[in-house]
C-alpha cells in the first residue's frame, strides 16, 4: 500500500485528508473522533475574540432531489472561550502526537497576534492558520477577508506573524477576489510557509417567497454568508492551480473546497495541494467517509505505480495551459453507440439549441447543409430536405451525428444519460500540432 | 355533492395498492425523469398529457401547473391517475425501460399533482380553470361515464351549456360502480364528478334514454347530443344451470362488492370459478382472493398466451392467490338444491367437474346501444360507428367511449370526450 504520509511545510501528518476550520473542528472531543475515524489532521475552529452567533445559520442547495449541492454559512468565528479551547488543543495533541493539528486564528492588532500566537504555541499547536478568508461578519470588523482582499494588508499582518511564530504559518485565503495571484503572492512576501485555499464565496442562498426574506432566515431577515460544498469545488480546483503553477509561489498549498471523496482529494493533489481539507462533506455524511477517502486514494496510488502520495502532488501541473497553447489542430466529434442509446433525444435538442444543430433525427428529413464542415459559418439550410435512413433498422428514435458539422464541444455527450453511449472520437490528421499562440507569431 | 354511499361496503376493506405519494417521494421520482425531446411516453397516452412538462413542474414545485397541465388534456387525469394501466401505457413506453432502470411511475405523479393541485383549488378558493362566458350553445349527453363527463367538462369551460343524463342513481359510469376498490375507491370517482360539475355542468340522474327521452327530442332542444352510454350487461355463458343460486355476473358482483352496505360472502363460499381471462375477470378474481378466504380459480377455454387481460395484472392476480386453469370450456353449471356445487368443464382429454359454490361470469358485457333505436350507424359489432372527431352518422349526434370502442379504458373515454367536445366547437366556428 502506498505511503500516505505528508509532510505540509513542516507539518505531518499520517494522511493528506484533513479537517477543514469548522464546525467538524470545532471541539477536542470532536477532533479525537475525527482522528480515531482516520483523519490525519485537523485545522481548529478558528479562534479569536469570542463572539456570538444567530440562530439559524445554514442554508443549502438542493439541485434534482439531491441535498445539499452547495451550502453556505453565516456562522462567525469560534463562539467557546479561548481557555476551553486551548485546554482541548493540548489534551489532543497528548493523546494524539502523530496527528497534525493546526490551529486557525483572526484577531486584529498586532499585540492581539502575539499573544493568540503564544498561547496557540503553548497548547502544542503543530502549525498555524491566518483566517483571513471569512466573508462575512468578521470582514465588516476589519478582519478575515478584509484583510484577504487587500495584499498589503494581507502582507503586513503576515509579516507581524512570522516575526512571533516558531511553527509553520499557513495563510487561508479568500476566493472573493479578482486574481487570486495578489493575495497569493502577498502571503509569500510575508513570509507564508504555506497556502490554504479556499475560503466561502460570498453568496445568497436563495429567497424564502412566501416571506420575502432571504435565506438562511433569523427572524425577518438575513444576510450574506459564505458558499461552500461540491457546487464550488471547480472555483477552488482553478485557484488551486493557479497558485501551485505560479512561479512566485512556489510554497505548499492545502486545498479547499467541495471535496467529499477520495477522487475530489485526488484531483486537488495533482493540480498541486498537498493536503485537502474538507467540511460541507463532514458536515453532511459524518466523519466516516475519510474511511474510503483513505483506502480510495491508496488504491488508486497502487494502480498508477506511485509509492506515495507525495508523488501525486502536481502531476496535472504541466498540462494545465493557457488558452493560447491549446492545440487548434486537434479534433473530436461525436459518435453515438445505437446499441446502447434509449432515444431520450436529450442530445438532439441540446444540439439543435445549445450547441451547432448537427445532430439529426433518424428519419425525419433535414434541411441542414452536410457538406464538407464550416463550423465557423452560420448553420446553412438547404432548400430541399433530404430523407434519411435510420441509423438502426429496429430503433427509430436513435439521432446520428453529421460528423462534418459537428464542432466537438461535448455538449451531447455531458446531456446523455446513458453512460458511455455517446464518446468523442478523435480524428486523425496530419496538420501537426499548431497553438493561437504560434499562428500569431507566425503572421507576424 | 349530495351522492350517499353507505358507510359498511366491502369495498372499503381493500388496502390501495399505490397509495398517494408523500411530497418527498414525488420529488425524488420527478427528478429521475429524463424530460425526453418528443417523448414516448406522450405517445403511448390517449389524451397525450404533456407527462415531461407535468413532471417537471412537480420537481419545481409549481403543483398547481402540474395539476393544469394534466387536467387541460384529460378532464378525468385525477382518476386515470390510478385506474390507467400505466404498465402498457405511458410508463411502459417510458425510455428507462431500456435503461434497465424502473420506468418512472407516471401514474402516481399525476395523482401526486393532481391531488395536492384541487387540494389547493378548495383551500385558495381559486380554480384552475374558469369557464368561459356562455356562448348560447346547449349540447345533452346520454350517460355519466368519464367519455360523457369528459365532453360535459371541455363544453363548460368554453362557454357551452352542458346537460348530463344518467339512468342510475349514481354517475361517473365504471369509475364509480366497476373499477377495481384497490385502484380507486367510489368516494374518489364521485368527488371527481363533483369537480367536473363545478365547472357549470348541469346532472339528471335517474333519466334513461330509450325509456324517458329519445335523441330525436333531445335534438330538438340541443345544438348537439353525445352518446357515452358505456356497455351492457354481463353476458352469460348460455350454459345449463345458469339460474342457480351462486351464480353471478362479475359486474353486477363488482358492484356489489363496491356499494351494497348488507352484502356479504357466505362462509359456505369455499372454492369460486371465475369463467374469463380479460382485465374484469382478473379484477374480479383478485377482489375475491383478498376478501374471503375462498380458494379462486379463473377459467379459461384456451391457453393463456391468448389471454386478453394483461400480464401485469395477472400476476399481481396470481401473488394475491388466484389460480388459473387454462383450456377448460365451461359446459354446464352443476347444482344440488338451486345451489352451485360446480362448473363442469371440457378439457381436452374429455371433461370433469371443478367443485365451487360461486361461479363468476366474465365474459363480456353486451353492446346495450345497438338493442336502442338512436338513428346513428352500428358496425357488426353493435359498435356505434363514429370518425375521428367522434361524430356518427347523424351530423349533429357524436358518441365515445366504450360504446364506440367496445370497451376499453377510461384514458380512451376521456379521450373521446375531449375530440368530441372540440369538434362541437369547431363546428360551431367556437375556440377551445
Ligand atoms: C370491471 C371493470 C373494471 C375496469 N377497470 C378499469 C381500470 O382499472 N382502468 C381503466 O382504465 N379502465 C377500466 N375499465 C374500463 C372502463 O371502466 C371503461 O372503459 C370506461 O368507464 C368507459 O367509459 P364510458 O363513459 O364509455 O362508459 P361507462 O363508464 O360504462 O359509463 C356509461 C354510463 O352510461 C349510463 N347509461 C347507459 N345507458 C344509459 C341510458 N339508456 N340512459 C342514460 N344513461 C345510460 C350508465 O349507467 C353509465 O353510467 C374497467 C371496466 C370494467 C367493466
Ligand atoms: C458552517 C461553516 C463555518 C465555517 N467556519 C470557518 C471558520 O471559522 N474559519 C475558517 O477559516 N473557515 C471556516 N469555514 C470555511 C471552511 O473551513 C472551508 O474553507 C469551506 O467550507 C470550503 O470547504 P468545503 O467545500 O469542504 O466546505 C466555515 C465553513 C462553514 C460551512
Ligand atoms: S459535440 Fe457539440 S456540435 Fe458535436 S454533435 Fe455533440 S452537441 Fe453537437
Ligand atoms: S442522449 Fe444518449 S440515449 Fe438519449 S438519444 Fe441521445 S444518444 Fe441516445
Ligand atoms: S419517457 Fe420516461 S423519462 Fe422520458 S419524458 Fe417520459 S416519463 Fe420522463
Amino acid at each position: 500500500m502506498a505511503d500516505l504520509s505528508m509532510d505540509m511545510c513542516g507539518i505531518k501528518s499520517p494522511n493528506p485528508f484533513w479537517l477543514a476550520s469548522a464546525p467538524p473542528a470545532n471541539s477536542g472531543e470532536q477532533v479525537m473522533r475525527a482522528f480515531d475515524a482516520g483523519w490525519g489532521g485537523a485545522v481548529w475552529k478558528t479562534l479569536g475574540e469570542p463572539i456570538v452567533n444567530v440562530s439559524s445559520r445554514f442554508g443549502s442547495i438542493d439541485y434534482q432531489g439531491s441535498r445539499i449541492a452547495g451550502f453556505n454559512n453565516i456562522e462567525l468565528i469560534t463562539d467557546r472561550p479561548l481557555e476551553t479551547n486551548f485546554k482541548e488543543i493540548a489534551e489532543v495533541k497528548k493523546k494524539y502526537p502523530k496527528h497534525a493539528v493546526v490551529v486557525s486564528l483572526m484577531v486584529e492588532t498586532k499585540e492581539e497576534w502575539r499573544d493568540i500566537i503564544k498561547r496557540s504555541e503553548d497548547a502544542g499547536a503543530d502549525g498555524l492558520e491566518l483566517n483571513f478568508g471569512c466573508p462575512h461578519g468578521m470582514c465588516e470588523r476589519g478582519m478575515g477577508s478584509s484583510v484577504g482582499q487587500e495584499p498589503s494588508v494581507l502582507e503586513r499582518i503576515t509579516s507581524w506573524v512570522m516575526e512571533y511564530a516558531n511553527v509553520p504559518v499557513l495563510v487561508k485565503l479568500t476566493p472573493n477576489i479578482g486574481d487570486i495571484l495578489d493575495p497569493g503572492r502577498a502571503a509569500v512576501r510575508g513570509g507564508a510557509d504555506g497556502l490554504s485555499l479556499i475560503n466561502t464565496i460570498k453568496s445568497l442562498m436563495g429567497v424564502d417567497l412566501d416571506r420575502m426574506v432571504p435565506m438562511p432566515r433569523v427572524g425577518d431577515a438575513s444576510t450574506n454568508g459564505g458558499y461552500c460544498g461540491p457546487a464550488v469545488k471547480p472555483i477552488a480546483l482553478h485557484m488551486v492551480a493557479a497558485l501551485a503553477r505560479d512561479p512566485k509561489v512556489k510554497i505548499p498549498i492545502s486545498g479547499i473546497g467541495g471535496i467529499s471523496n477520495w477522487r475530489d482529494a485526488a484531483e486537488f493533489m495533482a493540480l498541486g495541494a498537498t493536503t485537502v481539507q474538507v467540511c460541507t462533506a463532514v458536515m453532511h455524511y459524518g466523519y466516516r467517509i475519510v474511511e474510503d477517502m483513505i483506502d480510495g486514494l491508496s488504491r488508486f496510488l497502487d494502480e498508477r505505480g506511485l509509492a506515495r502520495a507525495n508523488q501525486l502532488v502536481g502531476m496535472a501541473i504541466p498540462n494545465y495551459l493557457e488558452w493560447g497553447q491549446l492545440d487548434l489542430n486537434y479534433r473530436v466529434v461525436a459518435d453515438i453507440n445505437a446499441e446502447t442509446c434509449i432515444g431520450c433525444q436529450l442530445c438532439y435538442v441540446a444540439c439543435q439549441d445549445g450547441a451547432h444543430q448537427c445532430i439529426h433525427l433518424g428519419t425525419t428529413p433535414c434541411q441542414a447543409y452536410h457538406g464538407a464542415h464550416d463550423h465557423a459559418q452560420s448553420v446553412r439550410l438547404l432548400e430541399d430536405p433530404v430523407a434519411h435512413d435510420p441509423l438502426h433498422a429496429h430503433k427509430p428514435r436513435v439521432p446520428w451525428v453529421d460528423e462534418d458539422e459537428c464542432v466537438g464541444c461535448n455538449l451531447c455527450a455531458l446531456v446523455c444519460p446513458v453512460e458511455g453511449c455517446i464518446t468523442m472520437r478523435e480524428i486523425p490528421h496530419d496538420a501537426g500540432r499548431e497553438s493561437w499562440n504560434e499562428r500569431v507569431a507566425k503572421s507576424r | 355533492m349530495a351522492w350517499k354511499l353507505p358507510h359498511e361496503r366491502l369495498e372499503k376493506k381493500f388496502e390501495d395498492k399505490k397509495p398517494l405519494y408523500t411530497k418527498a417521494e414525488a420529488l425524488v421520482e420527478a427528478h429521475r425523469c429524463l424530460f425526453c425531446h418528443d417523448a414516448p411516453c406522450i405517445k403511448s397516452c390517449a389524451t397525450a398529457i404533456d407527462i415531461p412538462g407535468f413532471i417537471k413542474q412537480i420537481a419545481h414545485g409549481n403543483m398547481r401547473g402540474a395539476a393544469h397541465t394534466i387536467l387541460s388534456a384529460n378532464m378525468l387525469g385525477a382518476s386515470c391517475a390510478q385506474v390507467c394501466p400505466v404498465e402498457v401505457m405511458c410508463a411502459g413506453s417510458c425510455v428507462l425501460n431500456d435503461l434497465n432502470e424502473t420506468p418512472i411511475a407516471i401514474g402516481r405523479l399525476q395523482r401526486y399533482a393532481t391531488t395536492e393541485g384541487l387540494r389547493d383549488e378548495v383551500q385558495s378558493q381559486r380554480k384552475l380553470f374558469t369557464p368561459r362566458p356562455a356562448v348560447g350553445k346547449k349540447v345533452a349527453l346520454i350517460g355519466s361515464g368519464p367519455a360523457s363527463l369528459a365532453c360535459a367538462g371541455y363544453l363548460a369551460l368554453a362557454g357551452v351549456k352542458a346537460v348530463v343524463f344518467e339512468r342510475d342513481e349514481l354517475p361517473g359510469g365504471l369509475n364509480t360502480t366497476g373499477v377495481a376498490p384497490y385502484k380507486l375507491v367510489s368516494d374518489d370517482a364521485l368527488r371527481e364528478v363533483g369537480w367536473i360539475l363545478s365547472h357549470g355542468v348541469e346532472l339528471k340522474c335517474g333519466v334513461a334514454l330509450g325509456k324517458d327521452i329519445t335523441v330525436d327530442q333531445l335534438l330538438d332542444d340541443y345544438d348537439a347530443v353525445f352518446l357515452g352510454l358505456g356497455l351492457g350487461r354481463d353476458r352469460s355463458l348460455g350454459i345449463p344451470g345458469e339460474d342457480a343460486d351462486g351464480v353471478w355476473g362479475a359486474t353486477f358482483l363488482i358492484r356489489a362488492i363496491k356499494h351494497h352496505a348488507s352484502f356479504t360472502i357466505g362462509e359456505h363460499v369455499r372454492q369460486i370459478a371465475v369463467v374469463g381471462a380479460g382485465n374484469t375477470a382478473i379484477d374480479i378474481a383478485r377482489e375475491l382472493a383478498e376478501l374471503t378466504a375462498a380458494e379462486v380459480i379463473m377459467v379459461y377455454r384456451r391457453s393463456r398466451g391468448h389471454m386478453s387481460g394483461y400480464a401485469h395484472e395477472m400476476k399481481q392476480a396470481t401473488q394475491s392467490g388466484v389460480r388459473f386453469m387454462e383450456n377448460a370450456r365451461p359446459v354446464a353449471i352443476e347444482s344440488a338444491d338451486g345451489q352451485v356445487t360446480g362448473l363442469r368443464v371440457a378439457v381436452p382429454e374429455g371433461s370433469y367437474t371443478v367443485p365451487c359454490q360461486w361461479v363468476v361470469q366474465a365474459v363480456g358485457q353486451e353492446r346495450i346501444a345497438a338493442t336502442m333505436d338512436l338513428g346513428v350507424a352500428f358496425d357488426s359489432h353493435g359498435r356505434i360507428v363514429a370518425d375521428e372527431h367522434r361524430r356518427t352518422s347523424h351530423p349533429r349526434v357524436y358518441a365515445g367511449g366504450d360504446c364506440v370502442n367496445g370497451g376499453r379504458e377510461v384514458v380512451n373515454a376521456a379521450a373521446d370526450g375531449r375530440i368530441a367536445a372540440y369538434a362541437m366547437l369547431a363546428s360551431w366556428g367556437l375556440d377551445y
